[in-house]
């Protein structure tokens, strides 16, 4: 079944990036972009499921990639946890703080949701600057986050967050293409394409909502929990607005309605801003610029583009 | 059998204006009835009542005898009452199986599975049976979105029909078509009438349509009835003629 075959292929794409490490490809550039990719497509990924299939464009995504680094860095500073009791820790937390504020956002519609998502995010961000005892306030999570050994990796090394990283995503992935395969994921799109409808056939426009503000929160908090291993830390920039705006940019560029658009759009994000900081110490200027030029010109996300051009041809010749 | 629809001096005010007026009808269980009148005579407000879709000011709407006024519009869904809109009103990137299975399933409350597949097997069949009997299955796999303005009304009526209802509402299935789609629109209604043995109750403006295939006729005016009978009878119903239909109808 669908299932069983992105199982397959996750699998084959972890072998591949592992076969690649193996046999040498570890410079230090490329295993940093495979960590910031897999982050940053993680939480892109998980933007989608409410962009793409609810049809909740929430501005507000970050708060919860900024709550699953804090939770997940500050229970490592105690010393207490194990790095997968942690990550399953901070993963519920940053669940409870997704159904809190979903309850309180899913019900508005459109603009009002995207505004008030985005307020409680900056809440989310104004509490992390202000409670210097715990957060550290504009300075971060000092000190480094311990990582202690599990299962025989060692995430302090590089190579290894890279292809633990990879994992992380792939896993995802293989989770939220389910989702969307499900009768729930069914229902979602109904919801987006005809609220009124999908109430008249029976379905309750709150809770498959809230439902899905709460796994999209979780799978974003995951992608904080690698941020956080990453960086060694947290910072408040994780839970301000800018990190939510690059997530849409990144859907965007890829294509909210092909399952790995997001994923496209963030390589392509993370390339171009490589590139340009290297040129130009305008980078903003230029990246802006370039992003404009192919969200304008192309006027959907690159896959998109790819996906309805194949599917023409196609039905040209049948 | 069931189907049986009571309307109990059913009324609807907005503010100062009365868009109901002690409207009382009963269609009886497997017929086919139309209801007719001027713009603006309170016929879709009439199908908001019912459906739950408005709150009534006043009176009662009972289904096989036990009302249904004041009820939540999905569970008067439930309950049996199904209706398709006088604009499609659809999920535009489902293909026509796709709809009817999402319908399908929300209606037997199986959305919340993650395990499974869209759609499972079983539904996938059901979705077939009403393609087939809506003659739609040719377009089984067109997106809703691109299906012709004719096919669209048919899947609104087939989504409806889908839920099983006891009395189906069709608000001007015929709205927007020319003569020769309305015509094969209307045997196909018919067609679906007498298949499913349901209470079928629509709103039209052709009197062509309304006179040949409907059982009896209710007429509207400023919110209340002001004729029912047979199309026989209220085709020489002095008031319709005066109010209504005009001189060419008459005789």
């Amino acid at each position: 079944m669908g299932f069983a075959r992105d199982a397959g292929w996750a699998l084959a794409a972890l072998a591949v990036f592992i076969g690649l490490e193996f046999i040498g490809l570890r410079s230090a550039g490329f295993v940093d972009f495979v960590i910031r990719f897999a982050t940053f497509g993680l939480l892109a990924l998980s933007l989608n499921l409410l962009i793409g299939t609810a049809g909740l464009v929430s501005f507000g995504h970050a708060a919860y990639f900024g709550m699953g680094a804090y939770a997940f860095g500050l229970l490592m500073q105690t010393g207490q946890w194990s790095i997968p009791a942690a990550i399953l820790a901070a993963l519920a937390a940053t669940a409870l703080l997704a159904l809190v504020v979903g309850a309180l956002c899913v019900r508005l519609s459109e603009i009002y949701f995207a505004f008030l998502t985005l307020a409680f995010q900056m809440l989310l961000y104004s509490v992390i600057l202000s409670w210097i005892s715990l957060t550290g306030g504009d300075q971060g999570l000092m000190g480094g986050i311990p990582k202690p050994v599990f299962l025989g990796i060692d995430l302090a090394r590089q190579e290894h967050l890279a292809a633990f990283g990879i994992f992380c995503l792939l896993v995802s992935a293989v989770i939220l293409r389910q989702v969307l395969r499900s009768p729930f994921g069914a229902a979602l799109r109904m919801l987006r394409d005809n609220p009124d409808r999908a109430a008249f056939v029976g379905l309750s426009v709150f809770r498959y909502r809230l439902a899905a503000f709460v796994i999209a929160g979780t799978f974003a908090g995951l992608a904080g929990v690698l941020m956080s291993l990453y960086v060694s830390g947290a910072f408040p920039t994780f839970a301000f607005w800018t990190t939510s705006g690059e997530a849409i940019f990144m859907i965007m560029l890829g294509g909210v309605s092909v399952f790995l658009g997001p994923l496209v759009g963030t390589a392509i994000f993370l390339m171009l801003n490589d590139w340009i900081t290297a040129l130009t110490e305008h980078h903003g200027l230029f990246l802006g610029a370039i992003l404009l030029v192919i969200v304008l010109g192309l006027r959907k996300g690159l896959l998109d583009v790819i996906v309805e051009h194949w599917r023409a041809r196609k039905e040209k010749q049948p | 059998m069931t189907g049986h629809l009571e309307l109990r001096g059913l009324r609807k005010a907005f503010g100062g204006v009365v868009a109901t007026d002690d409207v009382s009808l009963i269609f009886e269980p497997g017929t086919l009835s139309a209801i007719i009148g001027p713009n603006g005579a309170g016929k879709t407000t009439l199908f908001h009542l019912i459906t739950g879709k408005l709150p009534v000011t006043a009176g009662q709407v009972l289904l096989d005898g036990v009302s249904i006024t004041g009820l939540d519009r999905r569970e008067i869904v439930r309950r049996g009452i199904g209706r398709a809109f006088q604009v499609a009103n659809l999920f535009p990137t489902f293909t026509v199986e796709d709809s009817l299975a999402a319908g399908l399933m929300a209606h037997a409350g199986r959305t919340a599975s993650l395990l499974q597949s869209f759609p499972p097997p079983d539904v996938k069949r059901q979705a077939e049976e009403v393609m087939e009997l809506c003659g739609l299955t040719h377009l089984a796999r067109t997106e809703a979105r691109h299906l012709s303005h004719g096919d669209q009304k048919l899947l609104d009526i087939a989504l409806a029909l889908a839920l099983e209802p006891r009395v189906l509402l069709l608000d001007e299935p015929t709205a927007g078509m020319g003569p020769e789609e309305r015509w094969r629109m209307i045997e196909r209604v018919q067609r679906l009438w007498a298949a499913r043995g349901l209470t079928l109750i629509f709103i039209e403006h052709d009197m062509d349509i309304v006179f040949k295939i409907a059982q009896n006729v209710r007429v509207l005016r400023y919110g209340a009835v002001l004729a029912e009978g047979t199309p026989e009878e209220v085709r020489r119903n002095p008031a319709v003629v005066e109010a209504y239909l005009g001189a060419e109808h008459a005789l």
